[in-house]
């Protein structure tokens, strides 16, 4: 039982990339893709934090914790330089799409769309 | 001078970025200097670049570990494992931070005139030497977590530049298109870098190829790396993205994007060559790899011949052409398992493979710089708006000839060597293969002698009467890629064996990069 109990972190992140790989193939609506795109790099982000759970570990500060069981650091220092960079893109993704607003007066992919060919 | 090449590879890195965030501050009192910084960072780059390389050449591997006691020693004392930032510098790499290197600097001079019609200039050349960083560092690095941070900046930077003309509509789709799918590709690689975490709680490459096992989770990392890395290499069917990327991006960076996704091509071949070797299975991924090259080539020269505005045309031409490196380094991957026929022509159609980056970067971004010369001149794109321009630019028109007889693999261009050096080795392989590598080489001579026809010869029009040649940066950028591409013409011997061999060599030889970053372990 708490064997299967380990798999539910894998389960959720399994879940959250078919949603978000759904909401990028299917929506035409640019802003819902990049809500598709934050929801993927969630479950990245997610994937990489679990790796690193070791049941009952303590935080990984040596001097805190000297004799007892830590988690990983290695993920979460990994998963702060990923949460970083995804904001930096999605920022540049919404400030993107706002420009496009302003030429074309539409965020749908179809209608808002120029280059053909 | 020893300390400089010891310490060359990670100031091939901090010297653009240093110089990306100096300009901003510098562009505050004069432009002029800023120009000059930014020329002159470059130019130290090359430089460093150059040094390193004539030294990896000499003497093999170069490892440089982030505040190590010595930058030379991977593994710290007491530890088994490379913990520290490695960057794992041999031939290969080298060769790939060469071309990146160059053709930066060429950019770099040719938008100097370029960007005095713009405004925000500043910007553009803090982005340009961003993407110069991610470019370097994707090479040079020995960590695949840092490969995704390197992907990262490279492809920020990248999507920013294309959409930096923001008074186009196109422009910033071009650039959301491009920045949509490298977040996702890099998402993927992150995705795949965790996976690997999971199993061997190991980042760095040459100790995961070391302990790699190819269990079912390896397979599902390959096939994800494989498909981010196609993405951002813009392989059919994952190429959607690159004309439209390709045409608005303003001059001089459209070379720079096309060179970062054969930055990321070499990502690829590190991951297949060095990362898996021989644990994979090597004839199935090659058969992939293979399959993924001709489509490029075959869907990229067909839809390119119909194309009307000079910018696409180039782009699928530059898809395509990526197809000829897919297939030459996928029929070597497919052969990496076997000696004898490795020996017998797999090398050779690596060596075709990798040659064909080289030349592809030069003649292929010699030709985005001359069809952005006539979107400078003329305002337009389109070639059928286009007539008789062989006589207001005569340099430009030169220029464009050299490119697509090179990229047409005419004898005794550069590109007929990589050419001819994939199609006898493929043939070897899989004689059809060969047959419709040649078959798209005669369908881009068609498809460029179409566009020379349209854009230079014919009667002189009259709306373009006062139209002159494009100014001297401009020219010297131009000038310099077509100096380089005729003397890998005349010499292509020398440059096979000075610089393509050696990176084929490490590349194959899985066991000692392995053996010279981990040491004795």
């Amino acid at each position: 039982m708490t064997e299967s109990l380990f798999n539910i972190p894998f389960l959720a992140i399994a879940a959250l990339i078919v949603i978000s790989l759904y909401i990028i193939i299917t929506q035409k609506n640019l802003i819902k893709l990049v809500m598709g795109i934050v929801i993927l790099e969630s479950a990245v982000n997610f994937f990489l934090v679990s790796l690193g759970y070791r049941s009952g570990g303590a935080t990984p500060i040596y001097t805190n914790a000297p004799e007892k069981l830590m988690v990983l650091p290695v993920p979460q220092a990994l998963t702060l330089t990923s949460i970083v960079i995804g904001v930096s893109v999605t920022a540049l993704m919404l400030s993107m799409i706002i420009l496009i607003y302003r030429h074309t007066g539409d965020i749908d992919a179809e209608k808002s769309r120029r280059l053909k060919g | 001078m020893q300390s400089l090449i010891i310490h060359s590879p990670i100031l091939a890195i901090a010297i653009p970025l240093l110089a990306a965030f100096l300009t901003p501050l510098i562009g505050k009192f004069s432009s002029k200097a800023r120009d000059i910084v930014v020329i002159v960072a470059l130019a130290v780059t090359e430089f460093l670049v150059l040094i390193l390389a004539r030294d990896i050449y000499a003497s093999g591997l170069h490892v440089y570990t982030l505040g190590a006691l010595s930058p030379t020693l991977a593994t710290p004392e007491n530890f088994m494992i490379p913990v520290r930032i490695v960057l794992e510098v041999d031939a290969m790499s080298v060769f790939m931070g060469i071309i990146s290197a160059t053709v930066a600097l060429a950019a770099a001079i040719y938008s100097i005139s370029f960007m005095k019609r713009e405004t925000g200039g500043t910007k553009f050349y803090t982005l340009l030497l961003l993407l110069t960083v991610g470019m370097i560092g994707l090479e040079f690095t020995g960590d695949l977590f840092n490969m995704f941070i390197f992907l990262e900046i490279l492809s920020i930077s990248g999507a920013a530049l294309a959409g930096f003309r923001i008074r186009y509509a196109d422009a910033i789709e071009g650039g959301f298109k491009y920045l949509v799918i490298s977040a996702i590709g890099a998402l993927v690689v992150l995705f795949a870098v965790g996976i690997f975490y999971g199993q061997y709680n190991l980042l760095n490459i040459a100790a995961l190829a070391k302990v790699m096992q190819y269990t079912s989770l390896d397979q599902l990392a390959l096939v994800l790396l494989i498909m981010a890395f196609g993405m951002k290499l813009a392989s059919v069917p994952m190429h959607m993205w690159a004309p439209d990327t390709y045409s608005v991006a303003p001059a001089g960076t459209t070379p720079m994007i096309y060179v970062a996704s054969q930055a990321c091509l070499y990502a690829l071949i590190r991951i297949c060559f060095t990362l898996y070797g021989v644990t994979m299975n090597t004839s199935t991924i090659g058969w992939i790899i293979i399959v993924l090259g001709v489509l490029s080539m075959f869907i990229g020269v067909t839809v390119a011949v119909k194309q009307t505005d000079i910018k696409r045309l180039m782009a699928y031409h530059a898809i395509s052409q990526s197809g000829y490196m897919l297939l030459g380094i996928g029929v070597g991957i497919a052969v990496l398992a076997d000696p004898v026929a490795l020996a017998a022509y797999g090398k050779t159609a690596i060596s075709g493979g990798i040659f064909h980056i080289v030349n592809n970067a030069l003649y292929k971004g010699l030709l985005f710089l001359t069809a952005e010369a006539l979107f400078f001149s003329l305002g337009t794109r389109d070639l059928n708006k286009m007539g008789g321009m062989a006589r207001n630019m005569k340099y430009t028109t030169i220029f464009f000839i050299i490119g697509a007889l090179a990229i047409s693999g005419i004898p005794p261009f550069n590109g007929f060597t990589s050419k001819l050096m994939i199609y006898e080795s493929v043939y070897q392989f899989s004689p059809l293969l060969a047959v419709i590598a040649m078959l798209v080489s005669i369908l881009t001579l068609a498809s460029f002698t179409k566009a020379f026809q349209s854009a230079f010869t014919g009667p002189a029009l009259p709306q373009y009467n006062n139209v002159k040649e494009v100014p001297k940066p401009m020219l010297i950028g131009m000038g310099i890629l077509a100096v380089l591409i005729v003397f890998f013409s005349l010499f292509p011997n020398l440059v096979v064996n000075t610089i393509v061999n050696p990176a084929t060599d490490s590349l194959i030889n899985q066991a000692g990069y392995i053996s010279s970053v981990m040491g004795g372990l």
